[in-house]
């Protein structure tokens, strides 16, 4: 279950696959387009630096907080003070300290459960259309119930008969009811692909299955995969910061959700104690947006009408393709 | 109408699906649901209480486990949901005093979101380029990716602790007495305002960037310069002939996004103490309450594929394509 932000990003463009021997150059030329769309698009350069400033967080922790995030102190739910940058919580341990060694563990639940997710969904999806027949049927019917089944809720049930569960638990939970809408992308794409040339061809030349779907198939698919890596980690940020923050999972697991969970389980803003609640909410927004903003401008690198124009170049486009048009209905014409 | 009966088939299906998972998932985890139930009351529990809540969770240990099974599914068929031993009244009746509130709260405010966000996203495509297509779509990025909880906080630390508007925990005053009456449903609003200003904030982004992205490649199509070319005012070209097309797989979406809307519920709920589906839920995982549990995932469940089924058949109506399709 992902967040409907994305038009089923970057379908559509199947690359031509069989090409061996042009393999390496046009990696390059890959390479240097996501550069340079790196640079040039505001909102990747906003997501890749804000996902550059996390993933430098969560390796060198150490770096930037001393204190341990759950050491026990006399200091209760202090006030910020140059010890103690966001102040203490409930037991006086340091909540800066909580925010920066917290990030590790939210950026390995995002990270997993986005690439888990995105590989069961892609044997699952690809092996249905790919397989057909009775398999199509079964898999198909699993994908859909667990589409439509609220998977809060059902995370929450989960949740609630593993009280000790740590990040780990959380990463298989949300992993095992995450796949479903990217798997039923998938299906659709490689069903749009089955009677391609180059799959009948790959199948005369008495290809067995596996390998048609690994080396034929999957690759046609990467920049799908990858929109669904980025949309599947945004919901494990989402899914796995709300689990903990009701109370779900291990109250002691240093992470933001949790963090957020005792600031509200002290009313954290009756106290005036702002920062506690504010700043992890905050880490947690910023990182579902980098998530988000790097997908936004895949799409818009994947498909060209969505790219932002200026609004004279919109008018002149549209001339030209407007003048384009005219000229090929001449020449039908005559 | 042939589709819309496979859905229904498929629904149903989907059905007993949720209910298998509602039996079989206490079942498969280490310890029996009584033992944890026992566990709340500390000790000092005599063995014909235990037998008690037993049969309360309808486990009975004569049976084998398939005829509890069917035992269970022939009793939600008729409606018998259980005992909620923490509310101590009947689930039905709980879940009975908590779906309006619910209904009320998050049906309401997703068709405000529904319709504020295609509109938002309809005109963003139409005026594409210009200052409102670029300042729109980066801020509905961003609040699609804020979680609905933190929403909730600042919204209540700024707007019920610092300013002291609106209230910010309940879903009516304490002392209100319930009443036909101006003051009690200005209460209700009143404890509304807030809750629903967060699912709104957090859920309207998705519609305005799926919408804005359908217009955006709808209005490359050749019926819409014919539409402009016969010399239509332009709002008539936007809506009759843009907006009209490419709402179609927003109604699609709108299925997919119920599951969010769900979770934001159940989120919104607690963090405002808001009496609803949500906030029992919540309640009866912290008691380790199953009937309650099960009863309320079971409606939150029929609720969601009711809404789906309705979309189906709007996109039906809407989209001629889908009806000979099926």
């Amino acid at each position: 279950m992902a967040i409907p932000v994305t038009t089923g990003a970057g379908a559509g463009i199947p690359e031509t696959g069989g090409e061996l021997t042009a393999a390496g150059p046009r990696r390059r030329t890959a390479l240097r387009r996501f550069t340079q769309a790196i640079r040039t698009n505001r909102k990747a350069t906003i997501g890749v630096a804000l996902m550059a400033i996390f993933i430098f967080v969560s390796l060198f922790p150490g770096l930037l907080a001393h204190q341990s995030p759950t050491a026990f102190s006399s200091k209760i739910t202090a006030a910020p003070s140059a010890a103690h940058w966001l102040g203490t919580d409930n037991i006086g341990a340091d909540i800066y300290a909580q925010v920066i060694d917290g990030t590790r563990n939210v950026m390995i639940l995002a990270i997993t459960v986005g690439g888990l997710t995105t590989a069961f969904a892609m044997v699952i999806g690809v092996a249905a259309a790919y397989l057909g027949g009775v398999w199509d049927g079964v898999l198909n019917f699993v994908t859909d119930v667990l589409l439509v089944i609220p998977i809060f809720p059902l995370l929450v049930i989960v949740a609630s008969l593993f009280p000790s569960a740590g990040n780990d638990e959380l990463i298989l939970v949300l992993s095992f009811t995450g796949w479903s809408y990217t798997a039923r992308q998938l299906r659709s794409q490689a069903q749009s692909m089955r009677s391609r040339d180059f799959l009948l061809a790959a199948r005369v030349r008495g290809e067995r299955s596996i390998y048609v779907i690994i080396v034929e198939i999957i690759p046609t698919m990467t920049s799908l995969l990858l929109a669904s890596f980025l949309n599947n980690a945004l919901y494990a940020v989402l899914a796995g910061s709300g689990l903990q923050f009701i109370g779900l999972g291990k109250s002691n697991n240093v992470s933001w959700g949790t963090t957020l969970y005792w600031a509200n389980q002290n009313a954290a803003w009756t106290t005036g104690r702002y920062l506690w609640f504010i700043v992890p909410g905050l880490c947690i927004a910023l990182l579902g947006v980098a998530f988000a903003f790097i997908n936004y401008a895949f799409d818009e690198i994947g498909n060209p009408a969505l790219r932002p124009l200026s609004a004279a170049k919109a008018r002149k486009a549209a001339e030209a393709s407007t003048r384009r048009r005219l000229a090929s209905h001449g020449a039908r014409a005559s | 109408m042939r589709l819309i009966l496979r859905r229904a088939g498929f629904f149903l299906l989907t059905l007993w699906a949720c209910l298998s998972l509602n039996f079989f998932l206490p079942r498969l985890m280490p310890g029996s649901p009584a033992d944890r139930i026992i566990s709340h009351l500390h000790g000092a529990v005599d063995q014909s209480t235990v037998r008690a809540i037993e049969l309360s969770l309808g486990i009975n240990n004569s049976q084998g486990i398939w005829s509890q099974y069917f035992t269970y599914l022939g009793h939600t068929a008729t409606g018998n949901l259980g005992l909620s031993y923490s509310q101590g009244e009947p689930v039905s009746k709980v879940i009975a005093g908590a779906l309006p509130w619910t209904l009320g709260l998050v049906g309401i405010t997703t068709i405000l979101a529904f319709i504020l966000g295609t509109t938002i996203g309809a005109v963003a495509a139409w005026r594409r380029g210009s200052r409102f297509d670029s300042v729109m779509p980066p801020l509905f990025v961003f609040t699609t990716a804020i979680p609905f909880f933190w929403v909730g906080m600042v919204l209540i630390l700024i707007f019920s602790v610092e300013l002291g508007w609106l209230p910010g925990s309940g879903n009516v005053g304490q002392l209100t007495i319930p009443s036909f009456s101006a003051s009690y449903i200005g209460d209700v609003l009143d404890h509304a305002i807030l809750p629903s200003l967060t699912l709104l904030v957090t859920g309207i982004g998705g519609w305005v960037l799926t919408m804005r992205n359908n217009m955006v490649t709808t209005l490359t199509e050749d019926y819409v310069r014919m539409a402009r070319a016969k010399g239509l005012s332009s709002v008539r070209v936007m809506t009759d002939y843009g907006a009209r097309n490419a709402i179609l797989p927003n109604l699609t979406g709108f299925a997919m996004s119920l599951g969010f809307v769900v979770s934001g519920a159940i989120l919104v709920e607690y963090v405002f103490n808001y009496q609803g589906v949500g906030y029992y839920l919540l309640n009866a995982v912290g008691y380790d309450d199953y009937p309650l549990m099960q009863g309320l995932f079971l409606i939150i469940t029929m609720a969601v594929l009711i809404a789906i089924l309705l979309s189906d058949v709007a996109t039906a109506i809407l989209d001629p394509r889908t009806r000979t399709a099926g």
